[in-house]
């Protein structure tokens, strides 16, 4: 096996990522794990193509923001090269010797350009310009900027290996009763709901115009929808009595899947929000729970969390209720509680939480062969929601002390922290954003 | 008159929590003017209006300490085992007594909230604190109580009431409350 990794080791650095996926070596989810702790989760890590920023006169924000969500596409080595001594104000010709020196096998490059910035990718090995767009982008003072500069940092990842980075999305969590939105490096955070309410459970519409969630109120709850330009909230059919949670909307944005609470217990309906009416129940729980429910991307099925044998496991069904059956195994009376799947942009996996020893670790559940797989060991790690594409989670994790956001790629099990006010939960991860704000 | 017994309530549920459940300790009743013994001749008409002044306050008095107690036993929490939601036996008693007290009281509504610590789920908290005051709902119906007396709401994790992080305070914050939401006046307590 060493002898394989040597050799493809030496063929990397250019090819695209997604060939050597199969390489292997040693990365754990032991972050802010004290020194000398190693616990359990090991992840196969690819050899990534060494990628370098160009330093260049102006456009300073672009640049910072542009290498920073090229390193969270976690796709990249990042090569550093510090601020070149003297700037006269004009880029000259890349010096593909250096930076192949360095290790790298792509070189962005970003000058100003009429309203906008011209981007080029350079494949250093073949020292030629790969690809090359002019791109409009507003003013650093516009609202519109940081989200335009991560659209250039997402197609500039598409040139380079094939797949589009994930940095032109927002995500939405709770902190403090409030719902709040931030970009996907962390930055510009904007609360949606007013203080002094209880909101819970922030799911986004498939436009990423809106987002449902629940209003919590002397013990009882509705789900609305609302637009994140006007503020305007709609009340979702049939959730104006008792208690109602988890919304999920399905792929085509038309149906709207909540738990309903009352006496009786608590069972999935869905409502068609596209004509807001008529919700119809999925789920009979008879005292049971039945909740959490969340779509294929396909549309066709939904997994849930079911408390049907006790204490709650996911479970999965057709889209209209039929052929309920158990999703991600588990030994009865031994298993842990398990909670809040999520279903994966591809559609392979369903990220979920189970406590393990009293701790709550995210899992994935091989769709088709329901095999599992544990991603996390460090801290309590809860309610995570996936990245458009599929290889990125965020989540709740305490390893650092407070109940933070973290994201994880299952592909390295690199984890970094996304920063929030104060304590956060109840994360939900956007599609890639393509309005203008 | 409501508002003010809303509040003997919620001071007489503060005490009961304070006092981890216990009754609030009896007040020494202040004792009543000595009546006079054996007089003769009737007493003069305003030692009459005296003692109907004074024995009236005591009735007053008892009926409303008597009123206090019931409230509390209505309002006395139950509490629930980790990720269960069924009325461990050693509440049972709690709840007989609320039936009771309801049987005697038909006029009383009641909001049952369930709570859960803070460990699982946020969401699935809202969930099991729907079924911990659903279970005792269906005990109280099971009594013998008309279900639409009671309303069940869930507060999940979001309102504990001990915020420390132990053992000690999940078995506290694992709970149903009792809040009477109508007919709370002049409870009469059960033969």
């Amino acid at each position: 096996m060493k002898r394989f990794l040597a050799c493809l080791a030496t063929l990397a650095t250019a090819a695209p990522l997604t060939s050597l996926r199969m390489v292997t070596a040693a990365a754990q989810d032991t972050s802010q794990v004290r020194e000398g702790v190693r616990i359990g989760v090991t992840y196969e890590r690819g050899v990534r193509p060494g990628l370098v920023v160009l330093p260049g006169p102006g456009l300073d924000s672009v640049r910072a923001i542009v290498r920073r969500d090229l390193d969270y596409s976690d796709r990249f080595e990042m090569v550093e090269v510090g601020t070149p001594a003297s700037t006269d104000g004009t880029a000259g010709p890349v010096n593909y010797g250096i930076y192949k020196s360095l290790g790298a096998a792509f070189a962005v490059e970003l000058a100003q350009a009429p309203g906008g910035v011209i981007a080029r990718l350079h494949d250093v090995a073949g020292s030629r310009v790969r690809n090359q767009q002019t791109f409009s982008l507003p003013a650093v003072t516009d609202a519109g900027f940081r989200l335009g500069a991560h659209r250039l940092s997402d197609e500039i990842a598409r040139w380079a290996v094939g797949t589009a980075g994930i940095a032109s999305t927002r995500l939405l969590f709770v902190s403090g009763g409030r719902i709040y939105r931030m970009d996907s490096d962390g930055f510009d955070l904007t609360p949606f709901t007013p203080a002094g309410q209880t909101s819970l459970s922030p799911a986004w519409s498939v436009d990423g115009g809106q987002f449902a969630y629940t209003q919590l109120g002397a013990g009882r709850g509705g789900v609305v929808v609302q637009n994140f330009e006007t503020g305007a909230t709609l009340p979702v059919p049939g959730t104006q009595s008792g208690l109602n949670i988890t919304p999920a909307f399905s792929p085509d944005g038309k149906t709207l899947a909540y738990a309903h609470s009352d006496e009786n217990g608590t069972d999935i309906f869905t409502a068609n929000v596209a004509d807001r009416c008529c919700a119809q129940r999925l789920t009979v729980g008879r005292y049971a729970d039945n909740l959490s429910a969340t779509f294929s991307p396909d549309g066709r099925r939904i997994a849930f969390v079911s408390t049907r044998a006790g204490p709650p496991q996911v479970y999965v069904m057709a889209a209209d209720g039929t052929d309920q059956e158990l999703l991600a195994p588990f030994d009865f009376g031994a298993t842990g509680a398990s909670n809040a799947p999520e279903w994966s942009p591809d559609g392979a996996n369903v990220v979920f939480h189970r406590e393990v020893s009293g701790s709550p670790q995210l899992f994935l559940v091989d769709v088709a062969r329901r095999g599992l797989r544990q991603v996390t060991s460090a801290g309590r790690n809860e309610d995570a929601t996936w990245a458009p594409d599929g290889r990125h989670i965020a989540f709740v994790s305490d390893r650092s002390g407070v109940r933070q956001l973290w994201v994880i790629d299952i592909e390295t099990g690199r984890v970094r922290q996304l920063a929030s006010p104060g304590a956060a939960r109840l994360p939900s991860w956007s599609r890639r954003l393509s309005g203008p704000r | 008159m409501r508002a003010s017994s809303l509040l003997i309530l919620l001071a007489t549920t503060a005490v009961a929590v304070g006092c981890g459940g216990k009754k609030p300790p009896e007040e020494p009743a202040p004792q009543p003017a000595p009546a006079p013994t054996a007089a003769p001749t009737p007493p003069p008409q305003d030692d009459t209006a005296e003692r109907e002044r004074l024995e009236r306050e005591r009735m007053q008095r008892e009926a409303a300490e008597r009123a206090r107690a019931v409230s509390a036993d209505l309002a006395a929490m139950i509490n629930f085992e980790y990720d269960q939601a069924a009325v461990r036996a050693a509440d049972e008693a709690t709840l007989d007594r609320k039936a009771a007290i309801l049987q005697a009281n038909p006029n009383v509504r009641v909001t049952i909230s369930g709570h859960a610590d803070e460990r699982g789920s946020d969401e699935y908290n809202l969930a099991i604190g729907n079924r911990r005051a659903g279970a005792a709902k269906r005990y109280l119906q099971n009594k013998g109580i008309d279900g639409a007396r009671m309303d069940v709401v869930s507060y999940g994790e979001e309102r504990p009431l001990n915020p420390g992080h132990d053992e000690a305070a999940y078995a506290q914050n694992r709970r149903d409350e009792f809040q009477v939401t109508a007919g709370g006046d002049n409870l009469v307590a059960p033969q």
